[in-house]
């Protein structure tokens, strides 16, 4: 069976595939031109959907509200416009409250031309988010593009229900690159690949158990995982925010002092450490479960 | 050093009538060598080009390139709408064709 990259579609293939075949009705199109003010000040092209397409579809024909970043655009980062796209389709989804909200993620975080409009905007789809689990609505975010989920669109990612995430996939709060600039090469190399997929990828992730579910960068695998993942939701009261914050103490005083991903993994007790890395998703939900 | 966007518009009389109020069609990104075309529909028989460019100084060039599309598909009632981030011309017609072959 022939396999579609998840990676290397646009964030309108991701729709086109992803959801029942047709379902997909956008909000605020191209044709309605809502672009960003800032762009053109700094000689820069907008984009007519400012680098996301919202809408609502069916999934495996249960009614979904959802939202794809597009990564080649800015980095998918979020501006003034995008990030209140994804405020207003949230804030609806709170009003009509269909079966799921899907957020296909690829973003670096705030789009830095935009300054405080878009660090605003990344607060307002946080706030926005966390109201609809309040409501009791399903919120999925699948993380599969190639420039991964960083920086304010990572913090979202956490706040929602479940994460669907590839093993090409990458999820962090700072990027390579800043975590580089802010402390230097031999703290992290941001050009050693292997280092930067074992410390942010979605192995890693699946493995600390930051992300709910590990699949190939496969369209239909992310589609299977989001009908599975439909009626996943997780309620944020103060006693599961207080068992997070126990799991994450744990995890620091645990962690082996100046450790790399794979001694981290083996004081985990997951099996074949050393070979996370050469092994297809499947394994790797093998090794943890083993 | 110049710096900001350019914008440029061309009408050509079209010969191909596109069903009306079909679907407006998006291809491309906004990307470093990229750009997004949209075509919509619009009154009348020609084909319009609008182009926000972040590269200056090009206008032959997009004229051109402009021109040689429409000689092979000559639209007729259509908006076309361009943003482009320094794409080149054999990458600007390859997306021109490819919202040709999407519409109706």
């Amino acid at each position: 069976m022939s396999t579609i990259s998840f990676a290397e579609c646009s964030a309108r293939e991701r729709l086109a595939l992803l959801l029942d075949e047709g379902s997909f009705v956008e909000w605020l199109p191209p044709a309605e031109r809502v672009t960003s003010p800032h762009l053109a000040q700094l000689g820069l092209p907008a984009a007519f959907d400012d680098g996301i397409a919202i809408g609502h579809a069916t999934l495996a024909g249960r009614k979904v509200f959802v939202a794809a970043q597009e990564g080649e655009f800015m980095g998918g980062g979020v501006g003034e416009v995008h990030g209140a796209k994804l405020t207003g389709l949230f804030r609806r989804a709170l009003l009509e409250k269909p079966d799921a909200v899907l957020l296909l993620a690829e973003s670096g975080g705030v789009r830095l031309h935009e300054a405080n409009a878009g660090l605003i905007a990344v607060s307002e789809v946080m706030r926005a988010l966390l109201d609809l689990r309040a409501a009791g609505i399903p919120t999925l975010v699948l993380i599969g593009g190639a420039n991964g989920c960083f920086g304010g669109m990572g913090i979202v990612a956490r706040c929602a229900d479940w994460i669907v995430m590839s093993d090409i996939a990458r999820h962090a709060m700072s990027g390579p690159e800043v975590i580089e600039a802010s402390h230097g090469v031999e703290e992290f190399d941001s050009r050693d690949r292997a280092l930067v997929w074992r410390t942010t990828g979605g192995k890693h992730r699946y493995l600390m158990g930051d992300c709910d579910v590990l699949v190939e960068d496969d369209v239909a695998a992310f589609r299977n995982a989001a009908i599975a993942a439909l009626d996943r939701h997780s309620p944020l009261t103060l006693e599961s925010l207080e068992a997070e914050h126990a799991l994450l103490e744990r995890r620091l005083v645990q962690a082996p002092a100046g450790a790399d991903a794979v001694e981290l993994w083996r004081s985990l007790g997951v099996a074949d450490a050393d070979h996370i890395p050469d092994l297809g998703a499947a394994e790797v939900v093998d090794r943890k479960a083993a | 050093m110049q710096t900001g966007m350019e914008s440029l518009s061309f009408k050509l009389p079209g010969t191909r009538p596109l069903p009306a109020g079909f679907a407006p069609v998006l291809v491309g990104v906004v990307a470093s060598g990229n750009l997004e075309v949209m075509v919509e529909p619009a009154p009348g028989a020609d084909c319009t080009f609008e182009v926000a460019t972040s590269a200056c100084g090009f206008r032959a060039i997009w004229e051109a390139v402009v021109r040689d599309f429409h000689d092979r598909h000559g639209l007729a009632g259509a908006r076309v709408s361009i943003n482009d981030m320094g794409a080149t011309p054999a990458v600007v017609s390859l997306r021109l064709d490819q919202a040709a072959a999407a519409l109706p």
